[in-house]
């Protein structure tokens, strides 16, 4: 068994390192390059402030205000013919620069383009929901505040949507562990038994694909059973498994394999 | 002419057969072990792929319910969330006694792939387990073979004594 660590203080202690190859960024491109794009970002930038705005593996990716985003929203969706939002979410650059970039990706069905929509907020900002411009928002933000912690003002129904109500912590959060911070791990045992029944039913066993061949209690040598808690010494007879007890049992008909009849046709 | 097969000159010409009240309850015990569906995942697939025609849990006396309160075996077959846990405890407790649990698959044994915050790490965790069922998924051979199992348990009990109840606490 591997040994128990607390995880008190474990979402204090920021892990988060590039510790994986970081691929480079894909190359980006002028907007002007595209007809369609140059006359879609003139019609926004007239409107509202675009801070940067590039050509990403044939989308357009632009970046705004974070209080800006329900009007360019609509601008896109009643003007520009974007009327779906295909995927929102966050990404945590928190251990970079304290900040959550939220992306939007906006699809127009009539000029066949693909638009994304960023903007960053500092830890702990709220965003504006655009719920009441795509009904696909509703459970994306939701599931945004679930995941990260980040609330959406305006929102109907502003509740966790994937992980329980009473839940702490938010996994998609960097420093969140993957196997679950001291909450997540006695959260079970925690709601049903109560915290008193920790030491009863102890911690959680992680290492899976761990067997120990000298615990008969909780381990079982296939072919080589013994009684529970019996002391392994290596030993162990063969147990021949079957069906039915030797002396038979009542009412049922011992199987008999020589007189038993094969169906060996597959297509019988 | 009806043809039937009782023997009259056999046990006094009388149609009986003679056994002990351990027996006759053991083998109504086993021989109609009435599953809860619980099919979570995945291993649901194999244990419905059980119950339907190729392999035919019906005539081991297997038949699925719907409800805990009809059902004597609980088949979780899959990954429990920890979001279910409670749920999972409910509908045990609902099950009358004497009562059973079949954990099938990795999933339910040990927490399996999903080695993360959501899945308890084995149902045991919540439920007393009377049999794991190893394989991911385990296939519909296995399952049949874990409730043959079962019911060499079954019938190694004393059904005269009253049941002792499993708790995990």
């Amino acid at each position: 068994m591997r040994a128990y660590k607390p995880k008190d203080d474990v979402q204090a202690k920021a892990y988060y390192t590039d510790r994986f190859y970081v691929a480079p960024q894909v190359p980006k491109s002028s907007v002007e390059e595209d007809e369609i794009f140059a006359n879609d970002l003139a019609v926004i930038k007239a409107k509202f402030e675009v801070k940067d705005a590039y050509i990403q593996v044939e989308q357009m990716v632009i970046h705004i205000n974070a209080n800006d985003i329900y009007g360019v929203l609509e601008l896109m969706r009643d003007e520009l013919a974007y009327t779906q939002l295909s995927e929102m979410s966050a990404i945590d650059w928190l251990a970079k620069d304290d900040t959550f970039e939220i992306f939007y990706q906006m699809l127009s069905m009539t000029k066949r383009k693909r638009i994304r929509v960023k903007y960053f907020i500092k830890n702990g900002q709220a965003v504006d929901s655009v719920e009441k411009l795509f009904r696909s928002a509703d459970w994306s933000e939701r599931e945004m505040f679930d995941m990260f912690g980040i609330e959406a003002n305006n929102h109907p129904f502003m509740k966790r949507i994937l992980l329980p109500y009473d839940w702490q912590g938010n996994p998609l959060l960097k420093t969140y562990p993957l196997e679950g911070d001291e909450f997540a791990a006695w959260y079970e045992v925690d709601k049903i038994y109560g915290k008193e029944a920790r030491d009863i039913i102890g911690p959680e066993l992680r290492d899976t694909a761990h067997v120990d061949r000298y615990d008969s209690e909780r381990f079982a040598r296939l072919g080589h059973e013994v009684p529970k808690g019996t002391e392994i010494t290596g030993d162990e007879p063969a147990v021949s498994a079957s069906y039915q007890e030797e002396g038979g049992v009542f009412l049922v008909k011992k199987l008999d394999k020589e007189s038993s009849i094969v169906i060996d046709d597959p297509q019988r | 002419m009806a043809q039937h097969k009782v023997n009259y000159t056999q046990n006094g010409g009388l149609p009986i057969a003679l056994t002990s009240v351990d027996k006759i309850v053991n083998w109504g015990r086993s021989n109609s072990l009435w599953a809860l569906t619980y099919g979570l995942a995945c291993c649901g697939i194999e244990m419905m792929a059980s119950g339907a025609s190729r392999y035919d849990f019906d005539r081991f006396g297997t038949i699925f319910r719907a409800s805990p309160r009809q059902a004597d075996v609980m088949i979780v077959a899959g990954t429990l969330t920890k979001k279910h846990a409670e749920f999972i405890k409910r509908l045990y407790d609902q099950m009358t006694e004497p009562r059973w649990v079949i954990s099938m698959g990795s999933c339910a044994n040990t927490g399996g792939m999903f080695n993360t915050y959501a899945t308890v790490q084995g149902v045991d965790r919540i439920i007393p387990v009377d049999l794991y069922l190893p394989g991911c998924a385990p296939r519909p051979e296995t399952l049949q073979y874990g409730v043959m199992l079962l019911q060499q348990k079954i019938r190694a009990n004393k059904a005269g004594n009253a049941q002792k109840a499993k708790r995990l606490m």
